[in-house]
């Protein structure tokens, strides 16, 4: 924990003050519930607050402190910087918690520079005619980027981001455990986050929606958001089933159409594809004035490499057959690998925290 | 904007009571345009610090429990203003309160199920989720829908009535001055109580200490200027809606959150460092509106509840933190009261303790004995350090100076007739029905009951 407080800790504290003596908003997410067990708000509180926070904005259109007033309440946006300031915080390395300030430069550059690298190494360590001619039958993929270098480049950085996030949670766990002596998980709360996790309840206000755009409700966000969760874990699943058909089976890529793992590749790809443009729609379209401007430049890169990792992955299913599929799996890889590369220091982390939010408001709730 | 044209219905005012006449009015065909004299982030009037309307229901809603019928609701209407109502205005609205909610749902108005909050008054009363801002956003979104024009900072400053029919209105439109034309006009523009100067005029200096709750746009400009045209008054000037803030508020527009619910578990004194009412006579849902006034009274406006550790969670924790001391003395003195004084009321007050059960959320049998003016519930001795002070002064939610209407929303003309085409609502007339005292909830009935008739009755006009 810092020594001396940030202002938005201080700023965000002096809104739950005034939040907590309103309480007009009680009814839209769970931010509000866990803000009422509360009369006094510490760094860890305000952290896991922040965190618990899905930015639905409902607080914000409904607020009657809402800037112009002298109060200047404006719960999305001072909650998003004490979020993206813990981000760095609990970063695991510490020093590269630095790596959230200018997050949209830091997610671009490893971007370009992980496709560079993929293409140079390409042509490097294979044939480079061979990123031109059409490679077809059993093992195509692998004539292009050796089996060992895309299975042990994948490995070594996505281990790597595992651990990173792990030590992380752990850190953000303890960090913004309450005073008192926590009560040891059950499988109720456990269950409970889980729901709230895979049908994103708090973007959904109680049944209306959420004020996504404007002061109108609508689930949109919600939507796209899902579309986008549910497109990923189905690119995961094509690469597990992938992975599984190699070893075990010894069914080796390209695999037909109608595979397990190009279908799930397909219609991830199609969903990780909408949801990501849909999120980036809705990003620009909204009204500025619940919004941080300050971070949304690594909420832009992050998008933006995601539907281009879903973008890339349709058009290899497209060209596989050609001497255009060269290029596209090395761009393709190049991407997911420097996913890989900035996944503990990017927006992904959100995932992560706002899981342990939600579990321990889950936990609170019952206590 | 086109000055030119003549409107069906000009709505003067942006709150709750407006927008209800607007789309009301809309709805049956006729052009409307509303002059709202707030900046669009500052719209709505009081509405915008609301929460609930108490609405009569003969059982169980999606968003009141039990049920709530028109003898109980007359009772309890009767009990707040001492008889000071017109019983066939108050009964009338009492009935129509029952669609009041279906009618700002059907609005895009979205109820809250159920609520956690100190005031348990889910039986009588629908909370808008998210508050009265929320519901004023739904209300414009509609509206606009519709196909209402509504004006932003644009004030009306003077309504021309001849004859009992109000012909144009001068306003100041972005501080140009036009004139809007109309066949049928609706004032739904509020009270004075943001007018200091008019206030000083019953009041005098203690208006200079009153916190204006809500919006500063409530200057009273349409209601003087009507009650000049030869328009009736009705109610009492002095008489408001107060309740007791915290005295570190903002003087105007501070809202809702500057409430202390704190009073029936301390004892409260003046700066003389003298109790002046009981502090437990009844739950605060039935005492809270008597407190603003009560405080407007005392030596320069002011007053201190004094309570310590065991109450502290009894209550909604307040904006400004309360001053805190080891000792009644210390305390006093952070207040800035006669610190023996102190010692001797708290001593005096905890030696009248009786013994019993404290009970929060009800009338215990937690009381004094022996004091000249007794607290008769939640009395426990105040002894347990930390002690906590907060300071109170008057805020004032809306004042019952207003236009005479009629049952169907239409101002009452000096010679006892109703004006053809001259309608009222909200604030401006709730005097009508509240005399004195304040029922929570009742000013958004008051609005969205007065709104829609008064809606309904130019429409009407308009089409005949």
């Amino acid at each position: 924990m810092s020594a001396t407080e940030s202002e938005a800790i201080v700023e965000g504290r002096r809104q739950m003050e005034i939040c907590n003596a309103c309480r007009y908003c009680e009814g839209y997410c769970a931010v509000f519930p866990a803000m009422t067990l509360r009369r006094e708000f510490s760094q860890g509180d305000l952290t896991h607050l922040a965190n618990l926070c899905h930015s639905c904005k409902g607080c914000y259109h409904a607020c009657q402190y809402a800037p112009p007033h002298a109060f200047g309440v404006n719960i999305p946006a001072t909650f998003a910087t004490i979020r993206n300031e813990s981000y760095a915080e609990y970063a695991w390395p510490a020093p590269m918690g630095r790596a959230f300030e200018r997050n949209g430069t830091v997610v671009s550059a490893v971007a370009m520079l992980a496709v560079t690298l993929v293409l140079l190494l390409t042509m490097a360590l294979q044939d480079p005619a061979i990123l031109y001619t059409a490679q077809t039958g059993t093992g195509a993929f692998f004539r292009v980027i050796p089996y060992w270098l895309m299975t042990g480049m994948a490995g070594l950085t996505f281990g790597y981001a595992l651990i990173a996030m792990a030590a992380g949670a752990v850190r953000y766990w303890r960090g913004t455990a309450p005073g008192k002596g926590q009560k040891p998980l059950a499988a109720a709360p456990v269950a409970t986050a889980a729901v709230d996790i895979l049908t994103l309840r708090n973007l959904g206000g109680g049944g209306h929606g959420c004020n996504d755009i404007d002061d109108s409700f609508a689930q949109t966000r919600r939507w796209f958001h899902q579309a986008m969760f549910y497109g990923f874990m189905l690119c995961f699943a094509a690469t597990t089933t992938g992975t599984i058909y190699h070893h075990f089976l010894g069914w080796k890529s390209p695999h037909a159409f109608l595979s397990l793992p190009v279908q799930f590749g397909t219609w991830g790809g199609v969903l990780l594809c909408i949801g990501t443009a849909g999120l980036l729609w809705v990003k620009t379209v909204t009204d500025p004035g619940p919004v941080a401007k300050r971070w949304l430049g690594g909420e832009y890169a992050m998008l933006s490499l995601l539907f281009l990792i879903g973008a890339t992955g349709l058009l290899l299913l497209v060209v596989r057959h050609t001497g255009a599929m060269g290029v596209m799996l090395a761009l393709h890889l190049g991407l997911v690998l420097a996913f890989f590369v900035v996944l503990p220091y990017s927006k992904m982390v959100h995932g992560v925290y706002r899981g342990l939010a939600l579990l321990r408001s889950a936990q609170e709730k019952r206590a | 904007m086109d000055f030119t044209r003549t409107y069906d219905v000009l709505v003067v005012g942006g709150g709750n009571a407006a927008l209800c006449a607007a789309i009301t009015a809309r709805q049956a065909g006729a052009s409307v345009v509303v002059a709202e004299h707030a900046p669009k982030p500052m719209r709505g009037g009081n509405s915008r610090h609301t929460r609930n309307l108490r609405a009569l229901h003969p059982k169980p809603t999606g968003v009141l429990t039990e049920s709530y019928l028109e003898d109980e609701y007359w009772d309890d209407l009767l009990r707040v203003t001492g008889g000071r109502t017109n019983e066939e205005l108050a009964r009338m609205t009492i009935r129509a309160s029952q669609f009041a909610p279906g009618f700002l749902a059907d609005c895009g108005v979205v109820f809250q199920p159920s609520l956690s909050g100190t005031l348990s008054l889910s039986r009588t009363n629908a909370f808008f989720l998210g508050g009265g801002k929320a519901l004023v956003n739904a209300m414009y979104r509609t509206a606009e829908a519709l196909g209402v024009t509504i004006l932003y900072d644009t004030e009306v400053q003077h309504i021309e009535v001849k004859d009992g029919f109000a012909t144009e209105a001068i306003i100041s439109w972005r501080g140009f001055p036009e004139r809007i034309r109309f066949k049928a006009i609706v004032a739904s523009a509020g009270g004075f109580q943001a007018n200091r100067e008019w206030l000083r005029e019953y009041w005098g200096d203690a208006a200079d200490n009153f916190q204006i709750r809500g919006t500063p746009y409530a200057q009273g400009t349409v209601l003087k200027d009507l009650l000049a045209s030869g328009i009736q008054e009705v109610g009492d000037p002095t008489q408001f809606h107060a309740v007791a803030n915290d005295a570190r508020a903002p003087m105007v527009d501070g809202g809702l959150a500057m409430r202390l619910d704190c009073v029936p578990f301390s004892i409260v004194v003046n700066k003389e460092v003298e109790r002046f009412y009981d502090e437990g006579e009844d739950v605060w849902p039935k005492r809270y509106a008597i407190w603003g006034r009560l405080i407007a009274q005392q030596p320069d406006q002011r007053a201190f509840a004094i309570t310590d550790s065991q109450a502290l969670h009894n209550y909604l924790p307040s904006v400004f933190p309360p001053m805190k001391a080891g000792s009644i003395p210390e305390l006093a003195q952070k207040l800035g009261l006669d610190a023996a004084k102190l010692q001797a009321v708290v001593d005096e007050y905890n030696a009248a303790v009786l013994p019993g059960t404290f009970h929060g959320n009800k009338l215990d049998d937690c009381r004094t004995d022996g004091l000249e003016i007794e607290k008769t519930h939640w009395a426990r001795r105040i002894d347990t350090p930390p002690f906590y002070g907060h300071p109170l002064a008057p805020g004032i939610t809306f004042t019952f100076l207003g236009v005479k209407v009629n049952d169907r929303a239409q101002v009452m003309m000096a010679d006892g007739k109703p004006s053809g085409n001259l309608f009222a609502s909200g604030e401006i007339m709730a005097g009508n029905i509240l005399g004195q005292g304040y029922l929570a909830g009742f000013g958004m009935t008051i609005g969205t009951v007065f709104g829609r008739l008064a809606g309904e009755g130019a429409a009407k006009y308009v089409r005949n």
